[in-house]
Order: structure tokens, then sequence, then C-alpha cells
């Protein structure tokens, strides 16, 4: 009997691991983000419609949404309505990052759709995404008071992951300013 | 016969078209480097193509990223560091040692270290036989004992 005990238990173990394996395989179309935990990207981008510029450094001492999107993202269509919704909510400033697109089209979008964007900041050349790590729009990165990434969504924000995974880390209390 | 031939060529145009790299450097020592760093740089989007083989935009925003860099005088590494700080060992096709993907560099020698030591016990259980099946070569049950 004893000599089967060895086999058993690594049999188990294969087991174990594969099961897990499958477990977690839907996630691993999501690549998690190499940033969280540290500090967001240093930028200064013209501000969409404005000669101004947008860096992140003057969010500090605040929460802040950082929305990846273009008008050729279809995907940035289908979460726009809960785009709008977080924006009516004023529970945390929403910026967006204006990704390889054209500014007549972004402007369109935004007169036509609705504007839920505290500030759109202009990323012509992908530059600054490629910092940011983004892969694919739309992402969404959720940054705190002292400019440290805490969470970042990648794909249309829903209801279900603005309720679990954003209103969840957002401190309840001083969230909106 | 003809159509399937022409067909063919077809095909290996299509995939030539791909591999082709749009970017070309001054110096070639830098364009050699450059050339093995895009290789070795997975497309995020299009996740069992490099950067250099994907035609995806992204793809194209960081093949630049690697030529700006490499113009800035980076080394290979620092420019390996610097995509890995921003997508993670992920974009690395040859993943680097570190202590969240240990296990995943221990276990293959951890299992090749248990099953030498199986082999050599058997090995060793064999050989403690062996002396009775060498004391009589002629007999006809020594073969089957071998083969067993």
């Amino acid at each position: 009997m004893k000599r089967f005990l060895l086999p058993a238990f690594v049999f188990a173990l294969l087991v174990a691991v594969l099961f897990i394996g499958v477990q977690r395989a839907p996630q691993k179309t999501v690549i998690p983000s190499a940033l969280i935990g540290k500090s967001a990207p240093a930028f200064s981008l013209p501000v969409l419609g404005s000669t101004e510029q947008f860096s992140e450094s003057s969010m500090r001492g605040r929460w802040y949404l950082f929305n990846v999107w273009g008008t050729w993202c279809p995907e940035c269509l289908n979460e726009h309505e809960m785009l709008l919704e977080v924006a009516r909510s004023k529970k945390v400033p929403l910026i967006g990052l204006n990704w390889k697109d054209d500014d007549a089209a972004a402007k369109s979008w935004l007169s036509q759709l609705g504007d839920p964007y505290d500030v759109v900041a202009v990323d012509r050349d992908g530059e600054v995404a490629i910092d940011w790590g983004v892969y694919g729009a739309p992402e969404t990165f959720l940054v705190d008071a002292s400019g440290t990434v805490v969470y970042k969504h990648v794909g249309p924000l829903t209801q279900e992951v603005w309720q679990s995974e954003f209103l969840a880390r957002l401190p309840s209390a001083g969230g909106a300013k | 016969m003809k159509w399937l031939f022409v067909l063919l060529l077809s095909i290996c145009g299509v995939s030539v078209s791909h591999a082709i790299d749009p970017i070309e450097m001054s110096d070639p020592v830098l364009q050699e480097r450059y050339r093995n760093l895009s290789h070795e740089l997975r497309c995020m989007q299009c996740q069992n193509q490099s950067i250099a083989d994907s035609p995806v935009g992204l793809a194209g925003d960081l093949r630049r990223e690697v030529r700006q860099l490499l113009e800035q005088g980076k080394t290979d590494q620092e420019i390996r560091q610097h995509m890995r700080d921003r997508y993670g060992d992920f974009i690395l096709f040859r993943p680097e040692f570190s202590p969240r993907n240990a296990w995943l560099w221990i276990t293959p020698v951890l299992l090749l270290l248990i099953g030498i030591g199986v082999a050599l016990r058997i090995i060793r259980q064999r050989v403690s036989l062996a002396p009775t099946d060498h004391s009589n070569p002629d007999d006809v049950g020594h073969d089957q004992a071998g083969h067993r």
C-alpha cells in the first residue's frame, strides 16, 4: 500500500494545479498591470480643445480615474454611458486620455454623446500610453491621492466592475471633491 | 496544378509582407540590436507575435520606442527593463528570474533532481540483483531477466 502513497500524492498535486489553472483561465486574456502600487507615470499633454497643458501632477492630493479611449475603439462607445453615469455620481474626477485619435473626431464624439471627462489629455502618437502600459482601449486606472496606481481595468467599464473594483477601493468619506 | 502554385506563392507573399520591418536605422550595429530586441518583445495586442512581426498600431509605437531608446544610447538590458516596468514580465518572450516567477524556474530543476534520485534508486536495486544474473551466463532465463 505504501508504495502507492507518493504517486497518489503527486497525482493529487497535479489535479490541484490543473484545476486552479482551468479556474483562472478566463482571466488569462487580461494581463495584470505592472504599475499597480507604483506612482502614476508623469506626463504633460495638450488638453483637448484648448491651448493649455495637462499634467498628472496637478491631480496630486485627489483620487482620480484615468480612462484611455479613442473614437476608433468600438468598446469605448459601449462603456460611454457608464462613464457618464460615473461622472454624474460625482464620486471621483474622470481624466480622459484620447489615445492616437483625431482631435476633431474626439470633439464631435464628446459633443454628440456627452462629455463625462473633467479633462481630456491628447496623446496623439501614443507615447504616454506606452508609459502607462496601455495595450488596448478602453483601459481605466484608479489613482490615489498620493499619485499611486491602485487598480487597472482592461475593457469596457461595467456597473459590476465599477461597484466591486472601483467604488470598493475609493475612500468612502473624502473620495470626491 | 498551376493555380496551386499561384496560391502557394500568394500565401508566401502575405507572410513575408508581415515580417517586413519598416524601420531602418543609420548605424548597422544599432540596426542589428534593434532587430534582435524587436523580436524579443511581445506584441501585447496579438500575443503570439513579436512587435517586429505585428502590423498592429501599438506594435509600431513600441518599435518606435525601442528605436528611440537605442538612439539615446540605452543598453539592451535597460530597454528590456524599460518595457518590463510598463508592461510587466509578459512583454518579454524570454522572461527573467524574479521572486514572482521563481517557482516556474525552480520546478523543472526540482523535478529533474527527483527523477534522477528515483532513477538512481532503481539502478542500484538492479545492480544489487545483477550478480545472480552473471553467475549463469548461459542460462536462457538470463536474457529474459535482462529485458525486463
